[in-house]
């Protein structure tokens, strides 16, 4: 196929929107990663129970409840899937990542896995393996816009434009507000932060919340474009992972700017030489750590 | 293992009893029990279309059969494989050595089933494949002992590839998966398209599990090709299906024609993204009253209707019971032979035979989506636009690399 | 450890294939001989590989490869698998090893997502169907591996499961005296204490390396010793979740242990084999374990009956 330039933005428009799923989730890992040291391995699973929340909340809340005719809409479930999802990720690090606080991170890694095992089978068993469409994409998003160089759908620009949003958003809240500078203290020196009476505990605990709640708004966000099946996640995570690896660990800007990159790369590689799209990011993902081994945006030594 | 001297004791004591002449049956049932393992996919990316519901086919069938044959008990066992070719493997040797298991059936996914193929060729034991696709099965990979029963890739793509380039689809644009399912599902489908004066102006290959196909969509667009090819399966498709809607590719001018779909996939996606699709099936449950009445009765144990999977499995069985009823032994080679010889014709299969290659040939159909407006029920998803006689369906015997094919 | 366990064991291992079905035996052999090389990287050395599956399918397909299409003895396929898995661990582990901690795992997962590409698309793999169909042949090219003996009314393939048997206790052996040699202690030191060993004046990475190529070629070695078991090569073998599965089996068993791995082995292949019939729930099962072990036992089974006896394992 000649690269022309409609082809070339079309793709880079494709590439985007891949991109800010990629950009979302490895945010999620990056500020999980910052604070607490952890390798958040069930973000993936936590991924596909948000777009799941929105599914089930739309077929089957209302039955359960008594009331046939209730469907938790697609605005209500961008709020609900992180509020439950988040909720979750609260408890989970209160009881269990907690007490591994002071062993090898190793552990945390380990312990996530287990779990994205058990979420992700979980819903195997009971759910259609192929996938289930989410049919509450609101009315307002459908149909397309012309952007002049091709008809691109309402629904995935404002995908791309919310999830821009939410990025930097957390970026300034991090980087630039007092919140955010306790944060990155507590990353630093726990112990100099609890003396100047902010409960660090509790900060890990709601940051964990985020950070996870962040993979359910993505995958709210997904599951009208894609089919939502138990193992949406864990054939996301692994490229997420090279994501925030070449972005540099625990780097804010660096995994949101480097989700959206690769998107694009990615995008380019499925017209150039489509069977490599899937590897390509593990490719440059090689490049980077011979050259720059703390990743593009890493300040380690 | 018994010796070639028993065995040819057993054909012939076979051949008495396909004769009439009644043969006394009570030792030829080998350690006294029949038993059926339904080996598949139950908790994978395809345990929708085959898994528990294929095991609940074969159990069915044991039932309906009166559950004892020639006066001895039937069983029915079933495991998961995990989709792991070495677990599959080593599940059947160890079936085959210490259960004393006599058939396998089910066997989705290829890379399993070629694994198993061997493992019961070696021990000289009957697999009745219903689930995979491949047609390595009936070819360099077949066996004395091996029944390939209900669809493949061959008839799939040379069914559906005819019947739209006769009613004029020229031109095709192949969205294929990058493995040995989608090559081979693209290259026979070609081989028909091009043979009818039809021409492939492009494809693109796409990983396994892709998530995004809109880059692809595209480019299938911007090649102007009437006919968009999915040459993959599942996830892959349904996400295809579903995006194209979505860029509003496949409604105007250009149409999408998916190369192996389950009712499952059509099920999933909803009538009103799938509509107007063209596939081809080995069966579909609302085909006549006799699959009507299998299918309700499955409906009422696993609720779902059968796929083809499920319903082949079902058939494969019965007709593996009646075989050994017939010869009065489950000794492997006269069943065999009796299969061979048999005339299958069941609510799955019409005018179904077993070829020498282990190829059941039956007829294959065309199938379309209905519009939404036209369904009648929440499985009433498909219509049955052609009927393909078998043996313009599958491979001829003459295109074979089967080593049982003598040439 | 008490002379009298090792002969107990060898003495098990001699009997097994009579008691227990010969393939889940060899199987179970495979993966504990995959799962004692792990665990001279993570255990005796601290580094997490999340890619060892690379070697473990790697060397099964080259194995394969070498049988099948060249026409090589059983011993050289597997001889020619266990040098690429070491060639492949030497490339890996050059660059790996200049991460650490979670770094390191992190490069050896991706690096090992390009050998899964790679096994997927070469044209001798069979791609998504695997190397199907490997000759077990002729061991130096006299013992036929084929062979079976009947027992007790039983088939059993006694010549393949010996041959698997002596494999398995080479490469333990290996791993065995690596770990109790003064390269062993070094690497003990490595785990313990890095800037130590560095001051020390240990060419730290030099060390580092030197068990990743060991380790992953012993890990090649049972990989493409499952190869002549199953006469399949399979891409289920170099994905990620057999790299996942190994660090199970490890951490169930007890990490840096000797007879870890080998408990961890058995427990997981014997769910594998024997929860066939509980669907999706297997990986729920296998999940839960992972989250107790690590809440509860991070030293295994064996670390703490090693600490209940109040001595080494």
């Amino acid at each position: 196929m000649e690269l022309s330039f409609q082809t070339v933005m079309s793709q880079v428009m494709l590439g985007l929107n891949n991109g800010v799923f990629y950009a979302i989730l490895s945010l999620g890992l990056a500020v999980i990663f910052g604070l607490l040291n952890i390798v958040n391995f069930v973000h993936g699973a936590l991924y596909m129970l948000g777009a799941y929340v929105a599914l089930l909340g739309y077929t089957m809340l209302g039955p359960l409840l008594g009331k046939p005719d209730f469907h938790l809409n697609y605005w209500a479930a961008l709020i609900v899937a992180p509020l439950v999802v988040g909720l979750l990720g609260v408890g989970v690090e209160r009881t269990m990542l907690r007490r591994l606080r002071k062993f090898d991170h190793l552990y945390g890694l380990l312990l996530t896995f287990g779990l994205a095992l058990i979420i992700q089978g979980v819903f195997t068993n009971y759910f259609n393996v192929s996938g289930d469409a989410y049919e509450a994409k609101p009315e307002a998003l459908n149909g397309a816009v012309n952007l002049g160089f091709m008809m691109f759908p309402k629904y995935r620009l404002w995908v791309i434009a919310i999830s821009l949003l939410v990025c930097f958003a957390t970026w300034f809240v991090i980087e630039r507000t007092k919140l955010g500078s306790y944060l990155r203290a507590g990353t630093e020196n726990p112990e100099l932060v609890k003396a100047f009476g902010v409960n660090v505990p509790l900060m890990i605990t709601l940051t964990y919340g985020y950070g996870v709640a962040l993979a359910a708004f993505a995958g709210v966000l997904a599951a009208p474009i894609y089919s939502v099946s138990p193992v949406m996640g864990s054939e996301m995570i692994i490229t997420v992972f090279a994501v925030v690896v070449i972005g540099g660990m625990g780097s804010i800007m660096g995994s949101i700017v480097t989700g959206l990159l690769l998107g694009m790369v990615e995008g380019f590689t499925k017209v150039v030489y489509a069977p490599a799209s899937s590897t390509v990011i593990f490719l440059i993902m090689v490049i980077v750590l011979l050259v720059k081994p703390a990743g593009l945006f890493g300040r380690e030594s | 293992m018994k010796t070639s001297f028993t065995r040819a004791t057993l054909l012939l004591a076979a051949l008495v009893g396909t004769s009439g002449m009644a043969a006394a049956p009570t030792e030829k049932i080998s350690d006294g029990v029949v038993k059926i393992g339904v080996l598949t996919d139950m908790s994978g990316p395809y345990s929708t279309l085959g898994g528990k519901g294929t095991q609940v086919a074969v159990e069915m069938a044991v039932k309906d059969f009166g559950g004892t044959v020639l006066g001895k008990p039937i069983r029915v066992i079933g495991a998961d494989h995990q989709n792991k070719a070495d677990i599959a493997s080593a599940k059947a040797g160890e079936w085959f050595d210490n259960e004393k298991v006599d058939m396998i059936t089910g066997l989705l996914n290829s890379g399993c089933a070629l694994a198993v193929q061997k493992v019961a060729g070696d021990k000289h034991r009957i697999t009745m494949n219903t689930g995979a696709a491949s047609t390595d099965l009936t070819n360099k990979a077949s066996t004395p002992y091996s029944i390939h029963y209900v669809y493949d890739t061959y008839a799939l793509g040379k069914v559906t590839g005819q019947a739209v380039v006769q009613t004029g689809g020229k031109s095709w644009f192949f969205i294929t998966a990058d493995y040995a399912f989608g090559q081979s599902l693209e290259g026979n489908t070609t081989k028909f398209v091009t043979a009818l004066g039809g021409k492939v102006v492009g494809s693109v290959r796409h990983p396994l599990a892709t998530a995004d196909f809109s880059s692809y969509l595209l480019q299938a667009q911007s090649s102007g090709a009437q006919i968009i090819g999915l040459a993959n399966a599942g996830t892959d498709t349904t996400n295809a299906i579903k995006q194209a809607r979505e860029f509003g590719i496949g409604q105007k001018g250009q149409k999408l024609v998916g190369l192996l779909i389950f009712d499952t996939d059509i099920k999933s996606l909803g009538l009103n993204v799938a509509q107007g699709m063209q596939f081809t099936s080995g069966f579909y449950w609302d085909r006549d009253d006799a699959s009507r009445a299998f299918a309700k009765k499955f409906f009422a144990i696993h609720k779902a209707m059968p796929t083809m999977d499920q319903a082949g499995a079902y058939s494969a069985t019965m007709n593996y019971l009646k075989a050994i009823k017939a010869v009065g032994t489950d000794d492997p080679d006269a069943v065999m032979a009796k299969l061979k010889a048999m005339d299958i014709s069941d609510f799955f299969a019409v005018h179904g035979k077993i070829r020498v290659d282990g190829r059941m040939v039956h007829d294959m159909y065309l199938m379309e989506v209905k519009k939404p407006s036209e369904s009648k029920g929440e499985w009433d998803l498909l219509r049955i636009v052609k009927t393909v006689p078998g043996d313009e369906a599958f491979m001829p015997l003459s295109e074979s690399t089967s080593p049982l094919v003598k040439k | 450890m008490n002379r009298y366990v090792w002969i107990l064991l060898f003495v098990l291992g001699l009997v097994a294939p009579f008691v227990v079905y010969p393939v889940f035996m060899m199987k179970l052999l495979c993966f504990a001989l995959f799962a004692l090389a792990f665990n001279l990287l993570l255990g005796y050395t601290g580094l997490l590989s999340f890619g060892h599956a690379a070697f473990f399918g790697g060397a099964s397909y080259i194995t394969g490869h070498l049988i099948r299409n060249s026409g090589l003895t059983p011993e050289l396929g597997i001889l020619g698998g266990t040098l690429f898995a070491a060639l492949l661990g030497y490339l890996v582990g050059s660059l790996a090893i200049r991460r650490q901690g979670i770094y390191f795992a992190m490069v050896t997962l991706a690096l090992a997502q390009i050998v899964y590409f790679i096994a997927l698309k070469a044209p001798f793999t069979g791609g998504e169907d695997g190397l199907q169909g490997i000759p077990r042949g002729f061991l130096f090219g006299l013992i036929d591996l084929n062979r079976v003996h009947v027992v007790g009314g039983k088939p059993l393939a006694l010549n393949l499961y010996y041959f698997v048997f002596a494999v398995f206790c080479l490469g333990f052996w290996i791993i065995y005296r690596t770990i109790h040699s003064p390269f062993g202690q070094v690497l003990k030191g490595l785990r313990e204490n890095e800037p130590r060993a560095v001051s020390l004046g240990y060419k730290v990475d030099r060390f580092k390396l030197m068990a990743f190529v060991i380790s992953s070629a012993i890990a090649g070695l049972a990989g493409a010793t499952k190869a002549l078991v199953f006469q399949l090569a399979s891409l289920t073998d170099v994905s990620w979740h057999t790299s996942g599965e190994v660090v199970l089996m490890t951490l169930l068993g007890g990490v840096g242990t000797v007879l870890g791995p080998l408990a961890g082995a058995f427990t997981v292949v014997t769910l594998q084999s024997e929860l066939t019939s509980v669907g999706a729930w297997i990986t729920v099962i296998i999940g839960g374990i992972f989250v107790i072990c690590v809440l509860l036992f991070r030293r295994g089974f064996v670390g703490e009956l090693g600490r209940l006896l109040k001595r080494s394992l």
